[in-house]
């Protein structure tokens, strides 16, 4: 087994990498546990930006000089990168995006509004983030398609049995998560990939808690298409990707117009150009593509496996840590799960718990983490969400326990 | 100051919130909730004999003990002394910080109702 013969990872040389990590925060050390909203930026990934700034930045694909050159080589490797990142079969299947959310946004309206018709149905998961939910919300109400919903469990898995009544020969698009961002749990992508295509429909995968630490291979999951975010993945903010099958992605049409998506543009008729730059209209985020190419050296130099591996070792000991703290509710108890850790206080508001974790140097996220129907599927307003990334410790870990448990005797005065 | 020790800030703010009067729960209803707030606040407000009175609560200790602040300073002020109120305070006392962008406690949102309320009842007096 690939972890046991590589050395464990040596979490102090990585946390070197993150200068941000070493910050007081309220006169405390800072102990960062907010990673599924936003992970850190290695060392690699910041130079990477600024030397992009400092050396080669000019508008890519037009310009024949060579700084634009330099730039388009620069943002082209990227695309590469991330094409052997997911194992896409061919490069002119990854999109850049704004984001996951622009990605999945992408799709329900451009092969929403081509292949979606009346009576149609769109199934999706209890579990899913709002940015999972509402473009296909947005689009069955456009055209008169429904939305279904598959059931979770109590412990927050999807349950496979029910899939089978829910999907009909209406159904033409399923989507969900690989992995949850409220409660960590880590769906059977490919079981529920086969069902849906075993009827005829797409499938849209959110991986955005999924690829700084779980395999992804695209082909193998026989997705059809694959959203997730670069700055879930300790790269830049404001940048995504959608990976797309070719035979798909053609068959839809553009979703925004502008520069760079055409062919030839005149008054009387526009051409588009052929994917990947049919979805990237207008000048892209540039410097932050390039920089993420450094974000995925950062993650495949060290290996998914062995990341995945320090993560669960971190939240296997949180969880039994908060198992023993009276009036600690954990959500989302999954038999697979990635770094992420919901719980709910008796008596304590999510917003007060908060409030004094920060207080004590300790970040984490409270509230309903854009995912309000699962908080009404378990009858609660919010949770208070730990979330782990590869330079998180032990140590720190002991420092989020000790904080919540001094908060917890402060409420009982 | 309390900026510079947040956990004294919090205890201080919600030691305030304990000190507000309790707000009837035929008032906790959903005409009276802030929008704007993570959390909920309830916010009514009655005049007598001229001066606005404000109802508060809220389902955070944190939250309650912010527009318990509120209630504090504003009620009963005349509904224009509320329009017009300009609440330099919450600097003064390096409360900034804690409260942080209006946003995330929803306190602007707050003020903002406080306001409005004073405003509403402005025009009904001078009506």
């Amino acid at each position: 087994m690939e972890i046991l013969k590589e050395a464990k990872l040596n979490i102090e040389t990585i946390r070197a990498e993150f200068p941000i990590l070493d910050q007081q925060v309220n006169g405390k050390q800072l102990v960062y546990l907010d990673n599924a909203a936003t992970n850190q930026k290695p060392q690699r990934v910041i130079d990477a930006l600024s030397h992009f700034y400092q050396n080669d930045n000019a508008n890519i694909h037009r310009g024949i000089h060579t700084l634009s050159e330099r730039s388009t080589a620069a943002f082209e490797a990227t695309r590469a990168a991330v094409q052997t990142f997911i194992n896409a079969n061919e490069v002119e299947e990854i999109i850049f995006t704004k984001g996951t959310t622009e990605s999945i946004n992408l799709v329900a309206s451009s092969w929403g509004r081509k292949f979606l018709n009346e009576g149609d149905e769109v199934l999706i998961s209890a579990l899913e983030h709002h940015s999972n939910i509402v473009p296909w919300q947005m689009i069955c109400e456009e055209r008169g398609a429904i939305l279904k919903v598959m059931p979770i469990s109590q412990n927050g898995e999807i349950i496979l049995e029910e899939i089978e009544n829910l999907l009909t020969e209406r159904t033409k698009m399923v989507a969900f998560n690989h992995a949850s961002n409220s409660l960590g749990s880590i769906n059977p992508v490919k079981t529920i990939i086969d069902k849906a295509h075993a009827i005829g429909a797409k499938v849209l995968v959110d991986g955005a808690q999924a690829t700084s630490h779980l395999h992804v291979d695209v082909q193998a999951l026989n997705a059809d298409f694959y959203a997730f975010s670069a700055h879930k993945m300790y790269g830049p903010t404001g940048l995504g990707v959608l990976y797309g099958k070719r035979t798909e992605l053609e068959k839809m049409p553009p979703y925004q117009g502008g520069g760079e998506m055409i062919k030839d543009v005149s008054f009387e008729k526009t051409s588009y150009n052929d994917i990947p730059y049919k979805f990237e209209a207008g000048t892209p985020d540039i410097a932050n593509v390039v920089a993420l190419k450094s974000a995925i050296e950062f993650i495949e130099g060290f290996g998914k496996e062995n990341i995945a591996a320090h993560e669960a070792e971190i939240l296997a000991y949180a969880t039994a840590e908060l198992k023993k703290i009276e009036g600690v509710k954990i959500i989302g108890e999954a038999k697979e799960k990635v770094g992420v850790l919901s719980f709910i206080v008796e008596g304590i508001h999510h917003f007060d718990l908060g409030m004094w974790m920060d207080a004590k140097g300790v970040a984490v996220r409270t509230g309903h983490h854009c995912t309000q129907p699962l908080m009404d599927f378990y009858c609660i307003e919010g949770t208070v969400r730990a979330s782990f990334a590869v330079y998180n410790t032990i140590e720190e870990v002991d420092i989020f326990v000790g904080a919540l448990k001094a908060t917890i005797e402060k409420f009982k005065r | 100051m309390l900026d510079n020790d947040m956990e004294m800030m919090i205890s201080y703010v919600m030691e305030l919130g304990d000190q507000l009067p309790a707000m009837p729960v035929s008032l906790q209803t959903e005409g009276n909730i802030v929008k704007g707030c993570q959390s909920k606040v309830w916010l009514s407000a009655d005049m007598n004999e001229g001066k606005l009175l404000f109802n508060a609560d809220s389902n955070t200790a944190v939250t309650k003990g912010l527009v318990s602040i509120l209630v504090r300073v504003l009620s009963g002020r005349t509904p224009q002394e509320i329009v017009d109120a300009d609440l330099f305070f919450i600097d003064k006392i390096g409360m900034n910080r804690f409260i942080g962008t209006q946003r995330s406690n929803g306190f602007g949102s707050m003020i903002k109702q406080m306001k409005i309320y004073g405003l509403a009842f402005s025009a009904k007096t001078d009506a």
